[in-house]
């Protein structure tokens, strides 16, 4: 036999991309999922806490920053976390179990590619998400708009990536769709808690922010907060995130079972 | 679309794949034998289907149509150019031996059928030649190349309709086979394949709400999109009612008329017998038989049976001296002749020499399934009888 030479992955044709990329949208709407945690949710909490008069207060006597200004990062950052956890992996595993992928396999474009497509729709997804957030909140409720624009978009992106590589991870590892709505679920709960949903993080025990520092929804959301109040993220937040983003997509492409 | 047809009913292309009935091409074989016009044919012109399925759709391909003049049967020579080589294919899963030293070859154009008990390994022997597993041992050549270090160039010539497996419940009949066209240099036309496959007025539907014969339809239709010049069917028509089968198998053969090679895995006896040139049966991941349906069904099946009553008495060695003739008994006024090969034509033959003429002639010939039985190692089936009071 002779020794086998590793094969490179075709790149498809543009018009076979356009076309996963157009079915994974028209699926994304069919099967709202991801729509529904990752846009309606958000937006409704915005609107919920935006109409609240306790949230237009400052949070102390000696400056104009408001409760809603510090909610703002910790949504996004929950946005970002739903999307990423459970919209992005859930129907790569059952495109996994149905044996989709597999079958992709036997076509001249490699299942890889779906992946990709369902990643950029995710991608878009979240874009939307952030801006709608962003935007909806200066327009209608009176938060400050990005103080540093670089950083805040720096920020965002590392957030982003650092959470879908943990997504990716999460589909790479579940066997089954039900293992893998469950994982993102025992993930997601205390990464909000260290990104200060339930308790804003200067509430927290020294303790346990500290070990928030270290999480990449920790990280985001503080990077995103000192960014929409005009300074650029802490060194160290960007980095942790970095370092998920890498870990976690390193692991993802090693372990991902395509059948 | 019968103005597209290009299914010439009284072609020859169209013999031998599909019998019709087989209970009358027999009696047909019979009388036609008995009138003395000389050996039966299998002239199933009239069975031919004449439904307007024209392969138009799939037409496009660079080979010219395959000449058929030659009935497929006992006589039939696999086509001298090879579309697969497989040579001692080997494949364990950790201590589990799937594909054990398999070695064959598939004309071009033909319709090779693979059969076997479950779990013979027929599944994981097709996959390692379709390019979806890596084989631990031994040469695989698909067209010339190879399916592991040539897979991207493989996978634009062969279609693939796995054995299990289904698609996104939310996705529409013609987004799924548009998006599979998508993926191929030259697509067939997608509504036409629709047409084609009986599914033009499922097109909108969700994937979801099909019924299993649709979806298996579905994934016909995913195989074959891309104009493969091999098509690799696992279970065909698994779940697909009589008449679905039968056009199914049209199709099939109607895909192999325009030069397409057919790998079709199957546990359908009957499905084997009408469509495949050649059969291979699998056992324990070994190839324990290949041949011509006939051919298996002649040499392992156990025989051909002719049974009549004569219309005057005669010696029996007028019949057992035949090279054909096995056996002879007399079953009331009944003479039951036992043999191989063309058994009606010589009997008939030397009856009508002696005067004799057989009434109510009944011709049983052993059929894959018995072959099948025989030959695969299963000791209740060899003793059914032995369970009942």
């Amino acid at each position: 036999m002779t020794t086998a030479v590793p094969v490179p992955v075709p790149r498809p044709s543009a018009r076979s991309l356009r076309r996963l990329i157009a079915t994974e949208t028209k699926l994304a709407y069919r099967v709202p999922v991801g729509l529904a945690l990752g846009v309606v949710v958000p937006v409704l909490l915005l609107v919920i806490f935006g109409l609240s008069p306790g949230f237009k207060k400052p949070v102390n006597p000696h400056t104009t920053i408001t409760f809603m200004d510090d909610y703002v990062p910790v949504l996004m950052a929950l946005t970002l976390a739903l999307i990423a956890l459970v919209s992005l992996p859930i129907p790569m595993v059952m495109n996994r179990e149905r044996k989709y992928l597999r079958r992709l396999s036997a076509t001249p474009v490699a299942p890889v590619w779906l992946l990709g497509a369902q990643v950029a729709v995710n991608l878009v997804m979240a874009v939307v998400a952030m801006g709608t957030i962003v935007g909806g909140g200066v327009l209608f409720f009176d938060i400050k708009a990005p103080g540093n624009v670089g950083g805040f978009i720096l920020a965002v992106i590392l957030a982003t990536a650092s959470l879908f590589a943990l997504g990716l991870f999460i589909a790479a590892v579940s066997p089954s769709p039900p293992v893998a709505g469950v994982l993102g679920t025992v993930v997601l709960y205390p990464l909000l808690y260290f990104a200060g949903l339930w308790a804003p993080r200067q509430n927290m025990a020294p303790a346990l922010r500290h070990i928030g520092d270290f999480t990449p929804l920790g990280s985001a959301a503080q990077s995103i907060l000192s960014s929409l109040q005009g300074a650029f993220p802490a060194t160290h937040a960007l980095i942790v995130m970095g370092v998920w983003a890498v870990v976690f997509s390193a692991a993802a492409v090693r372990l991902f079972r395509w059948e | 679309m019968p103005s597209r047809m290009n299914y010439a009913p009284s072609e020859p292309a169209s013999q031998g794949a599909f019998s019709g009935a087989q209970q009358r091409a027999r009696e047909r074989a019979v009388q036609q034998a008995l009138r003395g016009r000389g050996a039966p044919t299998r002239d199933n012109a009239a069975d031919a289907p004449t439904k307007g399925t024209a392969m138009t759709v799939l037409s496009r391909y660079s080979e010219p149509m395959r000449d058929h003049a030659e009935p497929k049967g006992l006589t039939y020579r696999p086509p001298t150019e090879l579309a697969i080589e497989v040579s001692h294919l080997r494949k364990s899963y950790g201590p589990t031996v799937a594909v054990d030293d398999v070695s064959f070859s598939v004309g071009s154009g033909e319709i090779f059928g693979v059969i076997g008990p479950n779990g013979a390994g027929k599944t994981t022997a097709v996959e390692c030649v379709g390019g979806l597993r890596t084989r631990d041992s031994g040469t695989v050549s698909v067209l010339g190349l190879d399916p592991q270090s040539e897979r991207g160039a493989l996978r634009q010539v062969v279609g693939t309709q796995l054995q299990e497996g289904s698609m996104p419940v939310r996705l529409r009949v013609s987004e799924l086979v548009g998006l599979f066209a998508s993926f191929y240099p030259h697509p067939a036309d997608t509504s036409d394949l629709l047409d084609l496959l009986g599914l033009a007025s499922k097109r909108n539907a969700y994937y979801g709400r099909l019924s299993g014969g649709q979806k298996q339809r579905v994934a016909i239709a995913l195989a074959l999109v891309g104009r493969p010049k091999v098509a690799i069917l696992d279970e065909l028509t698994t779940g697909l009612d009589p008449q679905a089968r039968r056009d199914t198998w049209e199709l099939v053969a109607s895909i192999r008329d325009q030069g397409v090679t057919v790998v079709l895995v199957t546990h359908f006896m009957d499905e084997a017998e009408r469509l495949c040139d050649r059969v291979m049966l699998v056992e324990h991941g070994q190839v324990v038989a290949l041949d011509t349906p006939a051919m298996l069904a002649q040499r392992h099946g156990g025989g051909t049976r002719l049974s009549f009553r004569p219309s005057q008495p005669f010696e029996d060695s007028l019949l057992t001296g035949l090279p054909e003739v096995r056996g002879l008994q007399h079953e009331g006024g009944r003479v039951v002749v036992n043999g191989t090969g063309d058994l009606l034509g010589v009997v008939v033959h030397a009856l009508d020499g002696a005067g004799v003429e057989p009434h109510n002639a009944d011709l049983t010939t052993a059929s894959l399934e018995d072959a099948f039985l025989r030959l695969t190692s299963r000791p209740k089936a060899a003793q059914p009888r032995e369970v009942s009071s």
